[in-house]
C-alpha cells in the first residue's frame, strides 16, 4: 500500500514542472516589470555621489558646496561611462527641460573647471540655482520610489517632498483611468441588457432553434478577436457596408464617420464580450426548474411576479459571473480600441503600450500596469466567489 | 408571461443573435468578391483574394508561423498542464489556493501587461523577436485551460482503477499510460484545443514580443488593418473563421464524449 506522504510527494512532483514554468516564463517577468514601477536604476547608477550628498539636504535651501562638487564629479564620470543619456532621460520625464540642463552642464564641465565647482556649475546653467532642479535629482534617485505611481495618478512631489497635483494642462491619467472604468461599465451594462434575453431564449427555445442560437453565440466566441475587430471595421468604414446600406435607402446623403468614434468602440467591444455574459447566464438559468414557474402561477402569481420574484433572483449569480468576466476583460482591451477607436477612446492598456515602446518610459508603463492590475485583482477579490472563468469557456 | 412581453423578448433575443453572427456573415462573402471594394453584396464571386493570400510571401510566412508557434505552445501546455492536473487531483496539497492562483494567473492578468513584461524580461535572454519567446509565452497563456479541462475530466475518474492496475502488477507509468490516459484523453485533447485556440487568437504579445520574422496571422492582420482594408485581410479572416469552426466542433464533440465517460464512471 502506498503511504499518504508518498502520494503527496508524487502529486508535488507532477505539479512542479508547470509551477516552475509559469513562475519563470510568466510570474517572474511580471514581478520584475511591476518592480520598475517603484524603483529607479538610471539616476542612482549615474549620480551615486550626488545622491549621497543630497541625503541630508533639507529641500528648502540650495544644497551645500559638497553637493555641487559631487555633481561635477558624477557628471564627468557618467559622461565618460555613457550612463548619462538614460539618467538625463529619466530626469527629463520628471521635470521637462532637465535633459538639456544636464547635457549642457556636462559639456561645459568637460572643457575644464575653473574655480569652485559651485561657481562653474551655476555659470554653466542657472537652473542649478533653483531648488526644484535638485529636488528632481533626489526624487529620481530614491528606491523604492513613489514617483511613477504618483505620476500615474497625475501627482508629483515638490522639492520639499509634499505631494501636489501636476498642473492642469499636464493632467492625463486620471481622465484615462476614469474613461477605462466608464467604458468597462458601459460595455458590461450593454452586454447584460442584450445577453439576458438571449440567455433566457436559449433555455426556453425549442430544440432546433436552440442549436441555431447556440451556434450564433459560440461561433463568434471562438472566432479570433482580431477577426471580429476586422469585421466591424468592414461594416463601419466610410465606404463600408453600413454606410452603403444607409446611402442606398436614402437615410443619409453622404457617408457617416463611424470608425474611430466611441460608439464604434462600444459596439465592437460589446460584440466581442457578449458571449462571456450569455454563457454563464445560460449555465445558471438552465439549472432553474421550470416547474417553479408553474408552481408560482398555480399559487396565483401573475406573469410579472413569476419572473421578478421567482426567476430573476435565482439568475443573479449568473449576472454576477457574467458581469465580472466582461468587466475585467473590457478594462484590459488593447487591440480593438487601438484599431477602431480615436485618440479620445484609448484606455489604460493603450498608454501602458505607448510608454513601454514609443517613449521608453518603463517606470511610467510599469506604474500604469500596477494601477490596472491592482484594479483587476481588487474587483476579482470583491466579487471572486462568482469566479469560474474557465469552465464557462468550455461551454 | 404576457403576450407582448413574450413577443418583445423573442424579438430582442433574435436581434441580439443576429448582431452576434452578422459581422461574420458579411466578412465571408466579401472575401470571395471579384471586386477590390467593400461592396456588399459583392458584384461577382472569385477566388482572387485567396490567390493573393497564397501567393504573398508575407501571408504564407504568417500562416506558417501561426501553425509552428501554435503547435509547439500547445504541446508544452498540454504536457505540463495534464501532469499538473493529475497532481492536483491526486492529493490535497498545502497551499492549494495559492497554487491555483499561480496556475490561473495567465488568464487573469491583462494581456497588455504580460506582453510588455515579457518583452522586457525576454530581451536580455535573446528570446525577444524569436519563435521560442512566443512559444513559451503562448504555452504559459494556454496551460491554465489544459489544467482546468483535465481536472474536470478527472473528477469523473474512478480512483480504484489505479489500485486495480497496481494489484495486477502495473507500475505507475504503465497504469497512467494504459488505464488513466485512455480515459481522460478527451479532456486532454479538449484542453489542447483550447490552448491552440488561445495561441491562434493571441495578438498583443505577438505585437510587442515578436520581431518581423515572427509575423503571425493576427499580427499580419493588425498591421494591414492599420492601413487600408484590403480584401486579402478578409480572406485571411475567413480562413481563421473556418479554423475556429473546426476547433469549436472538436471541442463540442470532446465535451460530449468526456461527459459520457464521466457519467459512465459515476455509475
Amino acid at each position: 500500500m502506498v503511504g499518504r506522504a508518498r502520494v503527496r510527494l508524487e502529486a508535488a512532483l507532477l505539479l512542479a514542472p508547470l509551477l516552475l514554468f509559469i513562475a519563470l516564463t510568466f510570474a517572474a517577468p511580471i514581478a520584475a516589470m511591476l518592480w520598475r514601477g517603484v524603483s529607479d536604476a538610471e539616476v542612482r547608477q549615474a549620480f551615486p555621489r550626488t545622491l549621497t550628498a543630497l541625503a541630508d539636504w533639507d529641500g528648502r535651501n540650495l544644497p551645500g558646496d559638497e553637493a555641487f562638487a559631487a555633481l561635477a564629479e558624477d557628471l564627468l564620470a557618467a559622461r565618460a561611462a555613457g550612463t548619462l543619456n538614460a539618467a538625463a532621460g529619466r530626469l527629463n520625464s520628471d521635470t521637462p527641460g532637465l535633459r538639456t540642463v544636464v547635457f549642457a552642464t556636462a559639456r561645459r564641465l568637460a572643457r575644464g573647471v575653473e574655480g569652485s565647482p559651485r561657481a562653474a556649475i551655476l555659470t554653466a546653467d542657472p537652473a542649478w540655482g533653483e531648488v526644484e532642479t535638485w529636488g528632481a535629482f533626489r526624487r529620481a534617485g530614491a528606491t523604492p520610489t513613489d514617483t511613477h505611481l504618483l505620476a500615474a495618478l497625475d501627482l508629483r512631489r515638490s522639492a520639499d517632498g509634499t505631494i501636489i497635483a501636476v498642473p492642469e494642462e499636464q493632467r492625463l491619467f486620471r481622465a484615462v483611468a476614469l474613461r477605462t472604468v466608464w467604458i468597462g461599465l458601459l460595455v458590461t451594462l450593454l452586454c447584460l441588457l442584450l445577453g439576458y434575453p438571449l440567455a433566457a431564449a436559449l433555455v426556453f427555445a425549442p430544440r432546433r432553434l436552440f442549436g441555431l442560437l447556440l451556434f450564433a453565440v459560440l461561433l463568434p466566441f471562438w472566432t479570433s478577436l482580431i477577426v471580429r475587430t476586422a469585421a466591424w471595421m468592414v461594416l463601419l468604414a466610410r465606404e463600408g457596408v453600413i454606410n452603403q446600406a444607409f446611402l442606398a435607402v436614402g437615410l443619409v446623403v453622404e457617408p457617416v464617420q463611424m470608425l474611430f468614434t466611441r460608439t464604434a468602440v462600444l459596439i465592437a467591444m460589446v460584440h466581442i464580450l457578449l458571449p462571456f455574459m450569455v454563457l454563464p447566464l445560460y449555465a445558471v438559468m438552465r439549472q432553474i426548474p421550470r416547474a417553479q414557474l408553474r408552481a408560482a402561477a398555480s399559487l396565483g402569481a401573475g406573469p410579472v411576479a413569476q419572473v421578478v420574484r421567482v426567476w430573476l433572483p435565482q439568475t443573479l449569480p449568473g449576472v454576477g459571473a457574467g458581469a465580472l468576466m466582461v468587466f475585467i476583460q473590457a478594462i484590459g482591451f488593447y487591440v480593438t480600441p487601438a484599431l477602431i477607436g480615436g485618440g479620445a477612446d484609448q484606455m489604460l492598456p493603450y498608454f501602458i503600450g505607448f510608454y513601454a515602446t514609443q517613449t521608453v518610459n518603463w517606470g511610467l508603463a510599469a506604474a500604469l500596469s500596477i494601477l490596472l492590475l491592482v484594479g483587476t485583482l481588487l474587483i476579482l477579490a470583491l466579487f471572486g466567489r462568482f469566479l469560474g472563468l474557465a469552465q464557462f469557456r468550455a461551454a | 408571461m404576457s403576450a407582448i412581453g413574450r413577443l418583445l423578448w423573442v424579438v430582442l433575443a433574435a436581434a441580439t443573435a443576429l448582431f452576434l453572427i452578422a459581422p461574420l456573415l458579411v466578412v465571408v462573402p466579401l472575401s470571395f468578391s471579384s471586386d477590390s471594394f467593400l461592396e456588399f453584396p459583392p458584384p461577382g464571386l472569385s477566388l482572387r483574394w485567396y490567390e493573393a493570400l497564397w501567393q504573398s510571401p508575407f501571408w504564407r510566412q504568417a500562416g506558417l508561423n501561426t501553425l509552428i508557434i501554435g503547435a509547439a505552445a500547445t504541446a508544452i501546455a498540454s504536457v505540463l498542464g495534464t501532469l499538473a492536473a493529475i497532481g492536483l487531483w491526486l492529493a490535497p496539497l498545502p497551499g492549494r489556493r495559492a497554487i491555483f492562483a499561480l496556475i490561473l494567473s495567465p488568464m487573469i492578468v491583462p494581456v497588455i501587461i504580460t506582453a510588455v513584461a515579457l518583452t522586457f524580461a525576454f530581451a536580455p535572454l535573446g528570446l525577444a523577436a524569436s519563435h521560442w519567446g512566443l512559444i513559451l509565452a503562448h504555452a504559459a497563456l494556454g496551460a491554465p485551460f489544459v489544467v482546468v479541462t483535465v481536472l474536470a475530466t478527472l473528477s469523473g475518474f474512478d480512483r480504484t482503477l489505479l489500485r486495480a492496475a497496481a494489484a495486477c502488477g502495473a507500475g505507475p507509468v504503465t497504469a497512467f499510460r494504459r488505464v488513466m490516459l485512455p480515459l481522460i484523453l478527451p479532456g486532454v485533447v479538449s484542453g489542447a484545443v483550447f490552448a491552440f485556440a488561445t495561441s491562434l487568437d493571441e495578438t498583443v504579445v505577438v505585437l510587442f514580443l515578436g520581431g518581423p520574422e515572427q509575423r503571425t496571422l493576427p499580427r499580419q492582420m493588425f498591421a494591414g488593418l492599420k492601413d487600408t482594408i484590403e480584401l486579402t485581410i478578409l480572406a485571411a479572416a475567413t480562413v481563421l473563421i473556418a479554423a475556429s469552426t473546426v476547433l469549436l466542433v472538436a471541442a463540442r464533440l470532446l465535451a460530449a464524449r468526456s461527459a459520457r465517460l464521466a457519467g459512465g464512471a459515476a455509475r
